[in-house]
């Protein structure tokens, strides 16, 4: 047997007990956590009052196949603006990393946020670094049944919560939650919690930065969007290691300048970075895959030079480029293009929401029969007219045909037919037209719906062809 | 993160050697693997125990604690363990759907036709219903889109009623059914006869030129002679009552004359009719269909085309 035979290839979690620092970054991704997360937990409850729909603010209504966003009802065939949605948070995305690097992983991504709460219940129940490592090592008495226990516990409640939460924006909070916990919820409600739950506690509570290493196709191609101007955290090795390399602090290297004369860096090897790191890197090692800019090293490592009254920035925000003692720059090719592609982008795709048709009509072909011989000589088309009002008022509207002379439109009774806010009709019409033989094949019309009330609308126009029998009569 | 490559004791072989030297390693299962698998077998159980399973004698498990309760096509409440004919009939009494459908319905019923012609979202209901209707029952004969088969079933699509084109007649006609019949002249006239009036019939809708043929058989058309005219009227435009065809118009639903090529062929067409006459029914549907089935199916096909 050769020793490559013998190898095993799978690399077991190495546990990470991060520990809690205090710093300006530490702060921002608090205050950025605590922002998402009220507008993920408190958005279901906020209520939006609406002529026809729901009462709620976001509401993503499958069934009645609307979604509702404050004044905004997307209907079905609206949904090429999630198209232009998602080209937008792509654009974004390849912008805002060419300069800034994985700030969204750091600071923003859900996996982040979700395993610092965790990482926060963790270190309220279980304490902080030290004492997480001892009770890990410690036997299973009772008190390390009862800290772990309850860690799950809350992690549970935490994950089911983000979970029911998730299912309230797809139908209306007050109700649904009072039927989720009755039993009386749709099983796709109870399928969606659960699934959430599970995936919520499994990934931020046990496969927490594996995540981000293993799983995460954003963290890989983020990679591939960098260039040497791209912001990046890096520990200043020239100040660092100086020429002789870092050393702890001992009498002789205990002030900068004995530090200096001796060819030492700065840093004291004091390991804080690699403690407080979330995927367990040394950053001092530089960029690795699994860094995800996070600037607690940075917090941390400006803590102890502070403490010790040194500059802080060892390690610090920077680019490839400035790191060289070259100036790095924003304005360039590649950025200007994603920025302005971007703005087109979002231009686009507002104008296009702030343009929504508030009247809406197609016009279907009776195909069987595609046209009919009257008693009187003439031919009959039949159509279906499928009108919709996306506003939130009734309107009133008149039917009208143009472009065939001398032909003569039936809808019955219902020349002027009324349509309710946010509802759809179809209408039957038929058209007669004695052409006579000299027309042959098809000709092309259109119909016209024309507001009676609510002039503010304006007339809507449909195409429409009108069939002929071929050569014989 | 360590980058460290662990090696292990070298792995059991099974024991066997082929040709002398090779060997089998026998390699654990993944126990990600395994326990997947467990997990299906524990599923499985659970599954037999709530769900229909294992045939039995004469029978089967049925599962327990998955009763259905719905209500059977006699009408009476039933509940019964878990199956699928069962939960689809409780899905077309109670699901979202069907109870909108059935407010509609009740909505229906309860209105006299020129409400409903004159209610659009009540037309448009009706119409979508009736066209399931319509497939189920009418298309068979009269087609998909009501055009019929010309020789055999009316069009439902034009503006031409042999029975009358009124909600009132259309229902009669679908309640009751309908039977046409126009005697076969065979033997009443000769051959000679039999074209006059063919020529007769064809000049009623322009269709031929007028000449002595035609004034000939005029003369056996309008009197007692061949006594067409009792039926289908002296204006020849038919009678309701009878369901005899309107001769004057360009709607034709047995003699094939639209498709006809040469006028012989017309001629042809016509005096077939005339030679065999017409017996054709059409089969009631009170006993098929309810009430409130007719009456969306009446303001379907008065819609279609041209009801009067």
């Amino acid at each position: 047997m050769t020793d490559s035979a013998n190898e095993v290839l799978y690399q077991a979690r190495i546990p990470i007990y991060p520990r809690s620092v205090k710093g300006r970054f530490r702060t921002l991704k608090w205050g950025i956590l605590t922002l998402a997360y009220s507008v993920y937990f408190l958005l279901p409850w906020l209520r939006w009052t609406r002529n026809a729909g729901p009462d709620q603010a976001v509401l993503f209504d499958i069934a009645n196949r609307k979604f509702y966003l404050f004044d905004l009802v997307m209907h079905a065939e609206d949904l090429f603006w999630l198209t232009g949605f998602l080209l937008v948070a792509a654009l974004l995305l390849f912008f805002v990393t060419g300069i800034a690097g994985r700030v969204f992983c750091g600071y923003f991504c859900f996996q982040t946020l979700w395993t610092d709460l965790y990482l926060l219940i963790e270190r309220l129940v279980q304490g902080d670094r030290v004492a997480r490592i001892r009770l890990d090592k410690s036997p299973w008495n009772g008190a390390k049944v009862f800290r772990k226990a309850l860690t799950h516990i809350l992690w549970l409640t935490v994950a089911f919560w983000t979970g029911l939460t998730f299912t309230l924006y797809w139908d209306n909070a007050p109700d649904l939650i009072v039927k989720w916990f009755t039993g009386k919820a749709p099983f796709a409600a109870y399928a969606t919690t659960l699934f959430i739950t599970a995936t919520t506690y499994v990934m931020a509570g046990l496969a927490r930065e594996q995540v981000c290493t293993y799983m995460c196709p954003y963290s890989r191609f983020q990679s591939v969007m960098f260039d040497a101007d791209t912001r990046i955290v890096a520990y200043d090795v020239a100040r660092g290691e100086g020429e002789a390399g870092r050393h702890k602090v001992t009498r002789e290297l205990k002030t900068l300048e004995q530090r200096q004369q001796q060819g030492v860096g700065e840093c004291i090897d004091c390991g804080y970075c690699v403690q407080v790191c979330p995927t367990g890197i040394d950053i001092r090692n530089g960029l690795q895959v699994q860094c995800i800019s996070c600037a607690l090293c940075i917090d941390a490592c400006d803590t102890i030079m502070g403490s010790l009254g040194w500059d802080q920035g060892l390690i610090r925000y920077t680019s490839e480029k400035e790191a060289k003692g070259q100036k790095s720059r924003i304005l360039k090719p590649k950025t200007i293009g994603y920025g302005l592609v971007l703005l087109a982008a979002v231009v686009a795709l507002g104008w296009s929401v702030s343009n929504q048709a508030p009247l809406e009509m197609a016009v279907v072909q009776v195909r069987q029969p595609l046209f009919v011989r009257l008693s009187d000589g003439s031919v009959q088309n039949s159509y279906e007219l499928h009108i919709e009002n996306k506003t939130d008022q009734p309107v009133k509207l008149a039917i009208m045909m143009r472009g065939l002379a001398g032909a003569a439109l039936d809808v019955g009774k219902l020349s002027s037919v009324e349509i309710g806010p946010q509802r759809s009709l179809r209408v039957h019409a038929r058209v007669r037209w004695k052409s006579g033989s000299r027309h042959k094949g098809s000709r092309s019309f259109q119909f016209n719906i024309i507001p009676q009330t609510r002039h503010e609308i304006g007339m809507v126009s449909a195409p429409a062809t009108f069939y002929m029998p071929g050569s014989k009569n | 993160m360590s980058d460290a490559r662990k090696t292990q004791a070298a792995v059991q072989t099974t024991g066997h050697a082929w040709d002398g030297d090779i060997q089998e390693f026998n390699n654990p299962l993944p126990n990600w693997w395994l326990w997947a698998f467990y997990a299906t077998v524990v599923f499985a159980v659970v599954y037999w125990i709530f769900y229909p399973a294992w045939p039995v004698g004469g029978g089967y498990t049925t599962g327990v604690m998955n009763d259905i309760t719905f209500v059977d096509s006699d009408g009476t409440e039933k509940t019964m363990h878990w199956n699928t004919r069962a939960l689809l009939l409780k899905d077309l009494q109670e699901s979202k759907s069907a109870t909108l459908s059935h407010e509609y319905l009740e909505k229906v019923k309860d209105a006299d036709y020129q409400t409903i012609l004159g209610d659009a979202e009540m037309m448009a209901f009706t119409r979508s219903m009736a066209v399931g209707l319509f497939g189920d029952n009418c298309a068979a004969c009269h087609g998909a889109g009501g055009t019929g088969v010309i020789g055999l079933f009316p069009n439902l699509a034009d503006d031409d009623w042999l029975w009358g084109g009124t909600v009132e007649d259309i229902q009669t006609t679908i309640t009751n059914g309908r039977y046409g019949f126009m005697p076969s002249f065979r033997e009443t006239f000769n051959d000679k006869q039999l074209d006059d009036v063919a020529a007769y019939v064809l000049s009623l809708s322009g269709q031929h030129k007028a000449d002595a043929s035609v004034a000939r058989g005029k003369a056996i058309f309008q009197t007692s002679t061949g006594g067409c005219y009792y039926c289908h009227g002296h204006d020849a435009k038919g009678m309701k009552s009878q369901g005899s065809a309107n001769l004057t118009d360009q709607i034709w639903t047995i003699a094939d004359v639209p498709d006809a090529d040469t006028q012989e062929q017309k001629l042809a067409a016509v005096k077939a009719v005339v030679t065999h006459g017409v017996q054709r029914t059409m089969p009631h549907w009170s006993d098929r269909l309810d009430k409130t089935q007719i009456k969306l199916l009446t303001v379907y096909v008065h819609e279609l085309g041209g009801g009067q």
